[in-house]
């Protein structure tokens, strides 16, 4: 047991869960002060989500709304992950997400091209995007954070501009992939049975979890992970070790941008949503996935886990009652929860440290008992 | 009799899971003494003086102040029983002048007002007291390496401390402010300060210190009047075996010129004036030569300029007789130089990383150590346990210790030991030796002669004027960013070569 307590990847998720149930009761007491006679029954209901319904097939059905949704919150993760390992804070994701958006949708929609090359497209977009990041922060220094929120806006509007083109006539909406381009949308190869014919369901899934994988290796197994993470630790010494850490810098960006326009193409590529062209603020996708590398433990594993976390809870907001509650409640809930998990590291730090001093006095005691019994 | 110790520490205990860190060890300072602390890296110095601020709680012995027993729970206990303490690393807020680092927590104020005026004064009263020179109004990113100390010392008497502990305080100095700081610590003493002084450099010790109380492997070795003693004798106490100050080297057998270097300039940072100007040198196989002189001279700027880490203004480079002047830092890596850099935190080491991955920072790329993209993390687990075993590097966990938890010898020795395997022509070897204790001083001098015998060619870059007198073939010493004199160790003095270091004398240097 001392042993579990005291591995790496054990605290991080002990510290995970205790975010999460701090989150919980915040939302709870948030919930007690606006209307106490629906708190308890709308914070199960938030846990509960799909588990809200009754009968088996539409609870299937729910799980696998939530499921897709998880999947671009995966890889918007994995972006803000990967960037974060090589010592760049890319809050430029939410940008680079939506330009994966708008131009996998732009490709369906206007260019009906195949699901495949939507992909690949939104993927190099994506990845452009971020290297602008990339080569201010490496040749003129500029602060990655800034230059990337800078840029989410610049995404939004050019996305609203493009996109307009595909709009339906008389709503702000895209068009359905559905209708237009069938060929565009990412096939579910079966996987919708699964879920009691969901057609949203898509390979995108899976998908999501082999790049998780993918990205795990690339940093502990390869040598451009071991690059990037030295660069990340101590750029001094990467380049004193004749890396090219200006390379690297910008290398990151376009890899940690390439992801999280692939979350983009993943979620409209399904055609669960469609994009509005009159929104105004940057989707919280990409943002979303900062909490969920973190809450991770900035494991991409614990990211697969941590991202259907935050999804589940985000879905399970939507059953709130609200003849109780105003129907921003849900994205309140949620966002108390999401926003604990920024605490994950400093959880993990106070568990850490309190084990040790116990141990100090544990192995004092034992000194002390041990001499006096000498003494005897 | 208890009356005449300020502080009093004795039978010290101190455990940590598996290792005892103060055996029984009994420390007292008399008042008005200058008291050394001598001892190799991890004897238990830094451990005794947690005790005695509080940080860490002894399992036996009791702490006397002023003869009365006292417990000390965290540093405020220490602070108020007038304890102070100059650490290796200053605490000094960058962007802050001096007068307000001085003050800073205990700053004079009504109605939460600052009263600067007050605090001045009293600053400059004991700025003049002591011959602490300080200007109060400069910013400490501004000021000399020595000023920061001066104004650290300040700081402990604006508290009225009445007991100084100066950790390690001259490794950071020029040899100039080290006399400074010698007379300083002596004018402390006369007027009734008690002063604890850390250090590992033996002649300091003898030059300033009453006493002195050695540690070994965190045991009590002893306690001796330097007037009764010799550094020998210390030095053997310390490290338990009698330690060759001499480097012993046979004469040099110069070979073929390895590293030609030609009117070398390197723009500096800060000024208009170049940091390196119109260097010329070489090196040949089978020599160590040294470049001597005081801090910041261009030292660190000639090296950066050889290794690739900054530009060159003008002048050319070349590393076996092939044009290296603009080549990327990875190709000198490749052609044949090794670099010892100065700062092993901020270039040497990846901290975070393990020992293993740090050993192969220079040839991760190697075939032997990547295949396809992917580490062969077998070959660099062997090749890092035959570095760890054939130089000695001993650490916590072995290849998978992180480098960050190892102590700042064995941190040296990894380096040393990845550069020297690296088999390479030059040896750029940058203040190899700075704040490590003297086994593994000589550990270090005896590698460097042992790639000079093997037919290496040898730059050795070094602040300490005994490291300058004993391992080089030749001394080139820097003044101001030109090479102002060549000297033979063998012929010339520790005086003269200060008076070339000082800029008071220069040579034309035709090489």
């Amino acid at each position: 047991m001392k042993k579990l307590l005291k591995n790496d990847a054990f605290q991080t998720l002990i510290a995970s869960l205790l975010c999460i149930v701090v989150g919980l009761f915040l939302g709870f007491i948030v919930l007690l002060f606006i209307n106490p006679s629906g708190a308890a029954s709308s914070i199960v209901e938030v846990i509960k989500n799909f588990m809200h319904f009754s009968s088996g097939k539409l609870r299937l059905k729910n799980l696998g709304n939530t499921l897709v949704k998880t999947a671009p919150l995966l890889m918007c993760s994995l972006s803000v992950l990967f960037a974060y390992k090589v010592g760049l804070f890319n809050i430029g994701a939410a940008g680079q997400y939506v330009v994966g958006s708008a131009v996998s949708l732009y490709c369906a929609l206007a260019l009906h091209l195949n699901w495949l090359l939507c992909i690949l497209l939104a993927f190099v977009a994506g990845a452009i995007y971020a290297a602008i990041v990339g080569v201010l922060k490496a040749l003129c220094n500029v602060n990655e954070v800034i230059s990337g929120i800078m840029l989410n806006w610049i995404a939004l509007y050019g996305a609203n501009t493009i996109l307009s083109n595909v709009k339906e006539p008389t709503s702000p909406y895209t068009l359905h992939i559905t209708g237009e381009s069938p060929s565009s949308l990412i096939p579910s190869l079966g996987l919708d049975k699964l879920f009691n014919n969901n057609s949203y369901v898509t390979i995108a899934i899976p998908l999501a979890i082999i790049i998780a994988i993918v990205i795990l290796v690339l940093l502990n197994k390869t040598k451009l992970g071991y690059e990037l993470k030295a660069t990340g630790n101590n750029k001094n010494a990467a380049k004193y070790a004749g890396m090219a850490e200006k390379r690297n810098i910008i290398l990151t960006l376009m890899i940690s941008g390439a992801l999280a326009a692939l979350g983009g193409a993943f979620l409209y590529l399904s055609d669960y949503e469609q994009w509005s062209c009159s929104q105004s603020s940057v989707p919280g996708m990409g943002f979303n996935g900062i909490a969920a590398a973190f809450l991770g433990g900035l494991n991409p594993i614990g990211s697969i886990l941590s991202s259907y976390f935050i999804q589940h809870i985000t879905n399970g907001g939507a059953y709130v009652d609200l003849t109780k509650y105003s129907s921003q409640i849900s994205d309140l809930i949620s966002s108390i929860i999401i926003y604990l998990c920024g605490f994950v590291f400093f959880l993990k730090y106070a568990i850490s440290s309190r084990l040790e001093k116990s141990e100090e006095k544990r192995a004092r005691k034992a000194i002390a008992d041990h001499e006096k019994g000498g003494e005897e | 009799m208890d009356q005449q110790y300020a502080i009093e520490m004795l039978n010290i205990t101190k455990r940590f899971p598996g290792i005892i860190a103060n055996d029984n060890i009994t420390l007292q300072l008399k008042k008005g003494e200058i008291h050394a602390l001598l001892g190799e890296n991890g004897a238990g110095k830094s451990t005794l003086m947690s005790v005695l601020f509080g940080l860490y709680q002894p399992e036996e012995g009791v702490i006397k102040k002023d003869g009365v027993e006292v417990h000390i729970k965290d540093p405020n206990d220490a602070n108020r029983l007038g304890i102070g303490m100059v650490h290796q690393h200053f605490k000094l807020v960058e962007c802050f002048t001096v007068l307000d680092n001085i003050i800073l927590g205990v700053e004079p104020n009504k109605a939460g007002f600052l009263q600067k005026g007050e605090a001045r004064a009293k600053v400059m009263a004991l700025s003049e007291k002591y011959g602490l020179h300080v200007d109060p109004d400069a910013l400490i990113e501004d000021i000399t390496v020595g000023m920061q100390q001066r104004t650290e010392i300040l700081k402990m008497l604006y508290r009225d401390n009445e007991i100084l502990i100066f950790d390690e305080p001259t490794a950071v100095l020029t040899p100039q402010e080290i006399d400074e700081l010698m007379v300083i610590m002596k004018n402390l003493a006369a007027e009734g300060k008690s002063i604890l002084f850390i250090s590992h450099k033996l002649a300091e010790i003898m030059a300033v210190a009453d006493r002195c109380t050695v540690l070994r492997r965190g045991k009590y070795i002893g306690t001796v009047e330097t007037k009764s003693t010799t550094a020998e004798a210390l030095s053997a106490m310390m490290v338990g075996r009698n330690v060759n100050f001499h480097v012993e080297k046979k004469p040099s057998k110069p070979g073929d010129v390895i590293l030609d270097v030609k009117n070398m300039t390197v723009a500096s940072k800060g000024h208009k004036k170049n940091a390196v100007n119109d260097v010329s040198f070489k090196v040949r196989r089978g020599e160590i030569v040294c470049i001597a002189g005081i801090d910041g001279n261009g030292q660190t700027e000639l090296v950066y300029g050889l290794t690739g880490l900054e530009p060159l203004s003008g002048g050319t480079i070349e590393l076996c007789g092939k044009d290296i002047t603009k080549a990327p830092i990875r190709r000198r890596s490749t052609g044949g130089m090794s670099h010892i850099p100065e700062d092993r935190h901020k270039h040497g080491l990846v901290l975070d990383y393990t020992l293993e991955d740090n050993m192969v920072l220079q040839r991760y790329f190697e075939p032997e150590f990547t295949k396809m993209g992917f580490l062969r993390r077998k070959n660099i687990r062997a090749y890092a346990e035959r570095l760890i075993e054939q130089y000695d590097v001993r650490s916590g966990q072995g290849p998978v210790t992180m480098a960050r938890a190892m102590s700042g010898g064995n941190q040296q020795k990894a380096i040393i030991a990845r550069e020297i395997d690296k088999n390479p022509d030059l040896l750029v070897a940058v203040q190899p030796t700075r704040g490590l204790d003297v086994g593994a001083i000589e550990y270090i001098h005896k590698q460097l002669v042992a790639q000079r015998d093997a037919g290496k060619a040898v730059l050795l870059v070094s602040l300490e004027l005994d490291e300058v007198m004993d391992v080089p073939d030749r001394i080139l010493v820097m003044y101001e960013g030109e090479i102002v004199g060549q000297l033979d160790p063998k012929k010339t003095t520790q005086e003269e070569l200060g008076l070339y270091m000082a800029g008071a004398k220069r040579d034309e240097v035709i090489s």
